[in-house]
């Protein structure tokens, strides 16, 4: 897909009015379309080509990929990193920040060196705790949480100013999201703590995975009785499971994602589990579609990121649509030389 | 464990109506404070606040008191010191994701929070981050300064 003021790769959109970045994401879910984003895994490495090949697997099908930042507490490539690469090449990054390895002056400092580089869209997070990755020793600073930090950068764009009310002369034009896991006790708290998020500046949603419809559909219900569904594009998080066990793994050991025993049964029941687990993936995806406030799907695919592209091809999610990869943009180059030519 | 914290949150009801009404005898005494010092009264207060808050809450003297919007569940111990509700990791039985023996200090703040507002849950605004100065300060007397809208700690305030 090719906007009419599309730029030369790797720089960026115009700025719309109404809109906060000159991010495509933005531009995908202001004008109403299902977006789809996905995770790169970030790479033990500091070869710059893994990082381009990771990417080029989503080419064509996704509207932004999030870099994640430490996730589960464990060392990788920074998202900030990845980010600075591959917004070279013109790909629409979200950029993850976690408060659990960085305080106020470094997230900052952070965000404008990102913004600076092509990265419109920011996702705070609080971060999982040091303990559950491969560096328990470590101190985790935790200076804000994910609420401050949305607050925080929020200031900076629209008020122009660090959280010292130091002035910034060019502010960060970035669209701001937040993650939600509505499957986390207390569950009656959780439409109300998205209320705050809101409140504390976040645009968007990434929701912890969706295996559990009952639970989603009730949090849903409550999140449209608040009216948060037009206040916010809420992009549910989605996933295959590799197998029973996997699954199994994860229920036990990685906090905050719950699969019920029902998808796990029917892994289990399945000849070919890998599969089972793109379909269950992809029966999520159609049903998280037909619930009201719903914008697009997140599909976190760690370890099975050559799935995303059958997934999204088979599910039909983008109605036809070809996000803007760099491919496009060296035929629309092709194009614009034999024109001048 | 965590038996004292956990009392202190059930009984949030009556902990809230005690502490406003020794928030009004302190803010009375604004005029006294004033006179001796408030730096010189710090030491004195936090010799008494530190104590009881620490053993009825597990209070972490972080100067800046939460406790009677989060239910009379000390946030601070939260290990992600998280000020604006819980985090995504939150175990099924309620316990915390990073201490499994600790129930989610904002599972017991929820609750805590029902207790102090006539049985209903209250949306509290965003709090700001902590202001790591005020450490080992005395949030009681800060209460009193910020009430009387005290011109140098203003500076402080976020």
């Amino acid at each position: 897909m090719l906007f009419e003021d599309e730029p030369i790769a790797g720089e960026n959109l115009p700025i719309l009015p109404g809109h906060v970045s000159p991010g495509r994401l933005e531009r995908v879910l202001r004008a109403g379309g299902f977006a789809v984003t996905t995770e790169i895994a970030p790479p033990d490495s500091a070869d710059p080509v893994e990082v381009y090949e990771r990417a080029a697997m989503f080419d064509g099908y996704v509207d932004a990929i999030n870099a994640t930042d430490g996730s589960g507490a464990n060392c990788h490539m920074s998202s900030v990193g990845i980010c600075s690469l591959l917004t070279r090449r013109g790909y629409a990054m979200v950029m993850q920040v976690s408060c659990r390895d960085r305080n106020r002056i470094a997230i900052q400092g952070d965000v404008l060196g990102a913004s600076a580089m092509g990265v419109t869209n920011i996702l705070c997070l609080t971060g999982d705790g040091v303990q559950s990755g491969d560096h328990p020793q470590a101190k985790p600073v935790f200076d804000l949480d994910s609420m401050s930090t949305l607050e925080m950068l929020r200031g900076m764009r629209d008020d122009g100013r660090f959280m010292s009310g130091r002035v910034i002369t060019s502010p960060p034009r970035v669209f701001l999201g937040a993650a939600a896991n509505p499957f986390a006790e207390p569950f009656d708290f959780r439409p109300s703590r998205l209320a705050r998020k809101i409140m504390a500046g976040a645009q968007f949603i990434q929701t912890q995975y969706c295996f559990d419809m009952d639970v989603f559909s009730r949090y849903m219900a409550r999140v449209r009785d608040l009216g948060l569904h037009e206040k916010v594009y809420i992009l549910a998080g989605v996933g295959p499971l590799a197998s029973a066990r996997s699954a199994a793994w994860i229920r036990a050991n990685i906090a905050g994602i719950h699969i019920p025993d029902s998808v796990i049964r029917r892994l289990r029941g399945a000849t070919d589990q890998a599969r089972e687990g793109v379909n269950i993936c992809m029966d999520m995806i159609h049903q998280v579609r037909e619930i009201e406030g719903i914008h697009g799907v997140h599909i976190m695919a760690y370890r099975q990121e050559h799935r995303v592209a059958e997934i999204v091809e088979s599910t039909g999610i983008l109605q036809g649509r070809t996000p803007w990869h760099p491919g496009i943009a060296r035929r629309q180059e092709e194009t614009r030389l034999r024109e001048v030519g | 464990m965590y038996r004292m914290r956990l009392w202190s949150a059930r009984h949030a009801g009556w902990l809230s109506v005690l502490y406003n009404a020794w928030e009004n005898i302190l803010i009375r005494l604004h005029p006294l404070f004033e006179r001796i010092g408030y730096e010189r009264l710090d030491k004195l207060f936090l010799s008494i606040e530190k104590p009881v808050k620490g053993f009825l809450f597990d209070s972490r003297s972080c100067g800046q008191c939460t406790l009677s919007i989060t239910g009379m569940s000390c946030p601070m111990n939260c290990p992600k010191t998280m000020r604006n509700g819980p985090c995504g990791g939150v175990r099924p039985d309620g316990s915390c994701e990073v201490k499994p023996d600790m129930p989610c200090v904002w599972v017991v703040a929820w609750e805590g929070n029902r207790r102090m507002n006539k049985n209903e849950h209250v949306i509290e605004p965003v709090l700001p981050p902590v202001d790591s100065r005020l450490q080992g300060t005395s949030a009681w007397l800060r209460k009193v300064r910020e009430h009387h809208g005290h011109p140098e700690l203003n500076k402080y305030v976020i």
